[in-house]
């Protein structure tokens, strides 16, 4: 289950439109809660990180260095945060995960995804997502907006 | 010791632990240690053979092992190991629009 307030998911919206037509990347700070055997991750920041697939590729492609990944927990940790899990845009594609998303994919995250589309001549963003890997990876599930 | 951080997709192998103490003069006996001591843990970080699993990285401090000595890195009982999972995906866009 994830709580992602409407200012985080329009801050996504927003690395969203900035990177069409190629997709954006980055993470999702905040904190955990156990709700029985679920958890509840809550989403109080986000940081961008650079997308470093090769240009040509970042239409429908992201790639996070490990470097940048160790940065945003090394960030989160001094913010007295967690990295919950990541976002990316898909643009001039549904906000759904595809195999290869899966493939890539972590548990116990969330995988929030905004779609990002040309409207009226303008990048704007459309749907924003939220999954999360089920434990065996055969597929995401899509997560419960828990609004609190 | 040196303390072994762990990401949140795994913590949930560690007992909710973001972080490890363990005592060891190397990484790949520190990786183990934290694999015998969680063993539901040790799929996702070593392959069949013992290796690093590709999506998976290791850091001493800002350091990546796999520009050192890899496993064989020393470790100092000061320094910081981190376990850094690989992070990618993208669309099914089959071409640039
Ligand atoms: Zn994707």
């Amino acid at each position: 289950m994830i709580d992602l307030p409407l200012s985080i998911a329009k801050r996504v919206h927003a690395e969203g439109v900035l990177a069409f037509p190629n997709e954006c990347c980055g993470a999702l700070l905040g904190s955990v809660d156990a709700v029985g055997t679920q958890e509840l991750r809550h989403v109080v920041d986000i940081l961008a990180l650079p997308n470093t697939r090769e240009a040509e590729e970042q239409y429908h492609r992201f790639v996070i260095t490990p470097e940048d990944y160790l940065r945003a927990e090394q960030f989160a940790r001094t913010e007295g945060l967690d990295l919950v899990g990541f976002y990316h845009s898909h643009p001039n594609a549904p906000a759904r995960p595809s195999d290869y998303d899966r493939e890539h994919a972590w548990p116990n995250l969330s995988y929030v995804i905004v779609a990002t589309l040309l409207r009226d001549g303008k990048a704007a963003a459309g749907d924003v997502t939220s999954w999360e890997l089920s434990l065996d990876r055969s597929r995401f599930d899509a997560e419960e907006q828990v609004a609190l | 010791m040196a303390t072994v951080f762990i990401p949140t997709a795994l913590r949930a192998f560690t007992d909710r632990q973001s972080q490890v103490e363990i005592t060891s003069d190397t990484v790949g006996e520190a990786i183990s240690a934290l694999a015998a001591l969680y063993p539901d843990l040790a799929p996702h970080i070593l392959d069949d053979e013992g290796a690093l699993r590709g999506f998976v990285n290791v850091f001493i401090g800002q350091t990546n092992i796999r520009e050192t000595q890899g496993l064989d890195t020393p470790v100092a009982t000061t320094d910081e190991v981190s376990i850094v999972p690989a992070i990618a995906g993208g669309s099914d866009l089959a071409r640039r629009v």
